[in-house]
């Protein structure tokens, strides 16, 4: 059975990770920033991608990272996610590093780990793992055509990874047309992305990498949503303890108590199976599929619930957009659709665990 | 006292030479057990000469399987859970030296079973409101009154009891904690038949019943205390393994899924593969429970596990009879028996529907713990009590 505890080197990763956090993100910023003009928060993701040499954590040293694991890089999605920090670690650190270091390119993969670039996979970002088959992008003489829509952080990247023609490109985002989607969750944008005999670098043949770099993503992902839910459940249990009607505190009502003590077994929950899949990842466990299957499709609905719940507990100032439940509960919706549905992945888990549909 | 408490390396050493020195295949299983408990290997945390050794708590599973591995007999915990789980560390923590020493070794060993006589008709979630009278009369008590949902009342040599002595105060400061002679007279067991069909549980009827002063655990007044320390040891049984994946009932819809494809519909596969996902995420959730216990760090994700449980099994045993349609509307049998164990696995699929709506009730009510998750892990406010600073006598019954 994996290590499901938290080591003593991820408490002060934690602790690193939260303190920058919380002086450069505080929830006032991260709504402004959601109707400003840039995708993400330049000075936060250099504080933490370079400053803190997150971005490199799973890379081995050799290759220019720190040479720690995906264990370590959960730790940090926990508290991304209990920020709704917009910076592009999950598709940039996690999701675009993981797809380079299956494909055992090294140059770029040097140059994320080192926080210098941003590149994202040049996939909708509903897509699950096992959806890797399905490129809308030809390869002609080196070149790439095609359409991607919905790629999460499309126009914070320096470099899109395109599936194509069998295998994996690395186009430079100057070659391709990037264009800015409203999104539901405008901390981490989306991008409609078009390429018109865009020069393409080949970095991976097969569906391998596309694939594994899904599989990491939706394991990290749900470390994300396990700190988005924690978040969501201590700023509702604060505001309950202080909002007075009726002469009580409502949180001394038990029609919401037990609701709350039911979120909280929920997050108990939600810890338990995204440690397991982040150390199932580490490890290259053979597990790893079930594992990340029950873990996206258990946190998913989670960090939803957490959200859904932090909205209609904090009443009418919840409602409001000067408030930061919003942030939270576009998150966490975006995130439930990220990576596969819930729906995919039990379906998924259903042919791995041997439960055939009817 | 001894210096230091052994650690692994030394508890290693003391059962390889404890079992070097007693061989459990030429033993009597009792005269093996007396010896364990004797050489301080029965529960290592319990102190010297009473079983134990003084050493961490999480050292146990380690000595369990060492014994286990030898061939060792056991002392059969699952026939006497109240006595290991509850009795013993309340006797340990407010017993005299003299209770230590007649209750402790016959209880570990399992020749003396025990039971609990706390819950009452008027007193279930409100323990404390218990009405079960014990008048001093010399240097003995006189008892009368009815428990109620009290298993292997009819096997058990003793009993845990919680009584009223004084109901002049608040319901709290009034009450008072006895060992109670289950051969006593004036003692009647008689089965509780529930809604399966058969009798797990007894009630009790206390007339006159005599509890010298001696068996009295604790101070006069004192009970509440002792009856807290009880109920905080009722804890969630962490084994020294993970669960396997699909255990439990889960895996009895597995199975039955994976052999009639006849039976399967769409809706039902959905509820089934929630239910997977989420009988998965409990069992890791008990698994990393288990971890934070074993590397001494504990944490109230118990009552967290026992919730879950208590939804996941009621829900999974109703969808096994929603998955088999009309085999669903046939029980085994009805008749009146009394088992000393709940069998799940050996007993209809309407059996397991029905007993799994007692696990939101039994050990305290899904109710009551959400109630302790909200207050006491989340800091909520307490509920407001009309009855706290009322004598006990004036209370709405």
């Amino acid at each position: 059975m994996t290590d499901l505890l938290y080591t003593g080197i991820e408490d002060d990763l934690r602790a690193s990770v939260r303190d920058v956090l919380g002086d450069k993100a505080p929830w006032t910023s991260v709504l402004a920033g959601t109707e400003k003009d840039d995708p993400y928060d330049a000075a936060l993701w250099r504080a933490i991608a370079a400053g803190l040499g997150c971005a490199g954590l799973p890379v081995p040293e050799d290759l220019g990272g720190a040479g720690a694991t995906w264990r370590e890089t959960a730790v940090v999605m926990e508290e991304l996610g209990r920020f709704a920090a917009p910076v592009p670690f999950l598709t940039s650190a996690v999701v675009a590093t993981a797809a380079l270091m299956a494909a055992g390119e090294r140059d770029l993969l040097a140059r994320l780990a080192a926080g210098e670039r941003v590149a994202v996979l040049a996939v909708p970002f509903s897509a699950a793992p096992g959806d890797e088959a399905a490129a809308a992008v030809q390869e002609d003489g080196g070149a790439l055509t095609g359409e991607v829509t919905s790629v999460a952080d499309g126009t914070a990247a320096d470099v899109l990874l395109v599936p194509a023609a069998g295998g994996l490109y690395a186009v430079d985002a100057a070659d391709a047309r990037r264009t800015a989607v409203t999104s539901l969750d405008m901390t981490r944008r989306l991008a409609d992305v078009a390429f018109s005999a865009a020069p393409a670098r080949r970095v991976a043949d097969g569906t391998g990498a596309v694939r594994a770099a899904l599989m990491t993503g939706a394991a990290m992902l749900a470390s994300e949503q396990l700190g988005l839910a924690e978040r969501c459940l201590d700023d509702t249990v604060a505001y309950v303890k202080t909002r007075y009607q009726f002469g009580r505190p409502i949180g001394s009502y038990q029609g919401l108590k037990h609701r709350l003590a039911d979120l909280w077994t929920s997050i108990t929950q939600a810890r338990a199976v995204a440690r397991h899949a982040a150390s199932c990842v580490a490890a290259g466990d053979a597990d790893t599929p079930i594992a990340v299957a029950v873990a996206q499709a258990h946190c998913s609905e989670t960090a939803l619930k957490a959200a859904e719940e932090c909205v209609q507990m904090h009443g009418g100032i919840g409602f409001t957009w000067e408030h930061p439940a919003h942030l939270y509960l576009k998150r966490a919706k975006a995130d439930a659709i990220a990576l596969g549905t819930p729906d995919r992945h039990r379906a998924a888990l259903a042919s791995l665990v041997d439960l055939p549909p009817a | 006292m001894s210096a230091a408490a052994p650690g692994p390396g030394e508890l290693e050493r003391l059962v390889g030479g404890f079992l070097a020195a007693h061989d459990p295949a030429a033993m009597e299983p009792l005269e093996f057990l007396r010896a364990r408990f004797d050489a301080g290997l029965a529960w290592v945390h319990y102190p010297e000469g009473l079983g134990g050794l003084g050493a961490p708590r999480a050292l146990q599973p380690a000595v369990d399987r060492r014994f286990a591995d030898a061939g060792a007999p056991t002392n059969h915990p699952e026939r006497n859970a109240i006595g290991l789980g509850m009795a013993a560390p309340t006797i340990a923590a407010f017993g005299t030296d003299e209770q230590k020493r007649r209750f402790l070794r016959p209880l570990w060993t399992g020749e003396e079973l025990w039971c609990q006589l706390f819950s009452e008709p008027g007193a279930g979630s409100d323990l404390a409101a218990l009405a079960t009278r014990a008048v001093r009369d010399g240097d003995a008590w006189t008892v009368d009154g009815q428990k109620v949902w009290t298993s292997m009342a009819h096997e058990a040599r003793w009993a845990i009891i919680v009584t009223r002595t004084d109901p002049d105060v608040p319901k709290h400061r009034g009450m008072t904690y006895f060992v109670c002679d289950m051969t006593a007279p004036g003692v009647e067991v008689r089965p509780l038949r529930q809604l399966t069909g058969e009798a797990e549980f007894n009630e009790v009827f206390l007339t006159g019943v005599r509890i010298p002063d001696e068996h009295r655990l604790g101070d006069v007044g004192q009970g509440w205390q002792v009856a807290t320390t009880t109920l905080m040891n009722e804890r969630v049984a962490i084994g020294g393994h993970a669960a396997p994946r699909e255990s439990g009932m889960i895996g009895v819809v597995a199975a039955l899924w994976r052999d009639r494809p006849e039976l399967r519909t769409p809706g039902l596969h959905d509820a089934l593969m929630r239910a997977w996902v989420e009988t998965e995420a409990a069992r890791l959730t008990g698994e990393r429970l288990r971890q934070q216990l074993t590397a001494g760090r504990p944490g109230p994700e118990g009552s967290g596990v026992k919730l879950a449980f208590a939804r996941l099994n009621q829900e999974v045993s109703g969808l096994e009879l929603d998955v088999l349609g009309e085999d669903g509307l046939r029980y085994d049998d009805w008749t009146m028996r009394r088992p000393t164990e709940v069998d799940f696995t050996r007993r209809s699929p309407g059996y397991r529907y029905l007993r799994a709506k007692g696990n939101s009730i039994e050990g305290g009510t899904s109710e009551i713990l959400r109630n302790i998750i909200a207050e006491r892990v989340l800091g909520l406010p307490g509920e407001i009590r009309v009855d706290k600073d009322v004598p006990w006598k004036d209370l709405p019954k």
